[in-house]
């Protein structure tokens, strides 16, 4: 499922980014160039930070972003971006982020699967660490085909 | 039992935490009914047992159960540490 997400159009190695806005609107135009969300649900991301906080940081160096279905999502998706030099959502002590994985969900259920794996990785030290200090779009997607 | 996982949506974290508490419970043999909610949700619903983030500290509504507050969302064996103790305690009492 999650191999099926990440793939070349939708994960991007970056050397740097500087602010967490940008990332977030880059982390939604990987989804919305493959017509999965609208932009409307790009601006709900971004949104949500704005109100809530950096909670989207979810663990150190990593932060997954989203929003609700009816924001727009036309179908199950994720985006990965590794900023090499990371950004700074303003979460202390979790900055910089270096992997900021971006998704969309139709409902509750459908990317049960994605999410499953997504934990797998979370806890997998040694795959955090190569991702992190990927070069290239393609040897992060090689990455991750062969893990998942 | 029932144990609700609570994140800002519903959609994320609390999901990912919901199937790792059902893994874990199904090791260890514990019947339960895990459900991942939005923390607007939170107040008033029937539960045994609330876990969230301590990022939630705070806001998390008042309620009358337990509520597990977890450094770390995606840290699985955080996750495990504090719903043993949890179940510990249970049987101590």
């Amino acid at each position: 499922m999650l191999k099926d997400l990440l793939t070349t159009k939708t994960v991007e190695v970056r050397t740097d980014c500087d602010s967490w806005q940008e990332a977030v609107e880059r982390g939604g135009e990987l989804l919305e160039n493959i017509n999965a969300i609208s932009h409307h649900y790009t601006e709900a991301m971004k949104q949500s930070i704005v109100e809530n906080g950096p909670y989207v940081v979810i663990a150190p160096h990593i932060a997954l972003l989203h929003a609700r279905p009816e924001d727009g999502v036309n179908e199950v998706c994720m985006s990965l971006q590794i900023i090499n030099t990371g950004v700074h959502f303003g979460y202390e002590k979790r900055d910089p982020v270096k992997l900021v994985f971006a998704f969309g969900a139709i409902d509750s259920q459908s990317h049960l699967k994605a999410l499953q794996q997504l934990m797998e990785l979370f806890n997998n030290e040694n795959l955090l660490e190569k991702l992190k200090n990927s070069e290239t779009n393609s040897e992060a997607v090689k990455l991750l085909n062969k893990y998942l | 039992m029932k144990i609700y996982t609570v994140c800002g949506m519903g959609f994320g974290t609390s999901l990912m935490v919901k199937m790792t508490i059902d893994d874990i419970l199904a090791d260890e043999g514990i019947k339960a009914n895990v459900e991942a909610i939005d923390m607007g949700s939170a107040k008033g619903i029937e539960a045994d047992l609330f876990i969230t983030s301590k990022d939630m500290l705070g806001s998390f509504p008042e309620v009358d159960q337990p509520v597990i507050y977890l450094e770390n969302m995606t840290d699985k064996n955080e996750i495990k540490q504090k719903l043993n103790s949890f179940f510990n305690e249970q049987d101590n009492d």
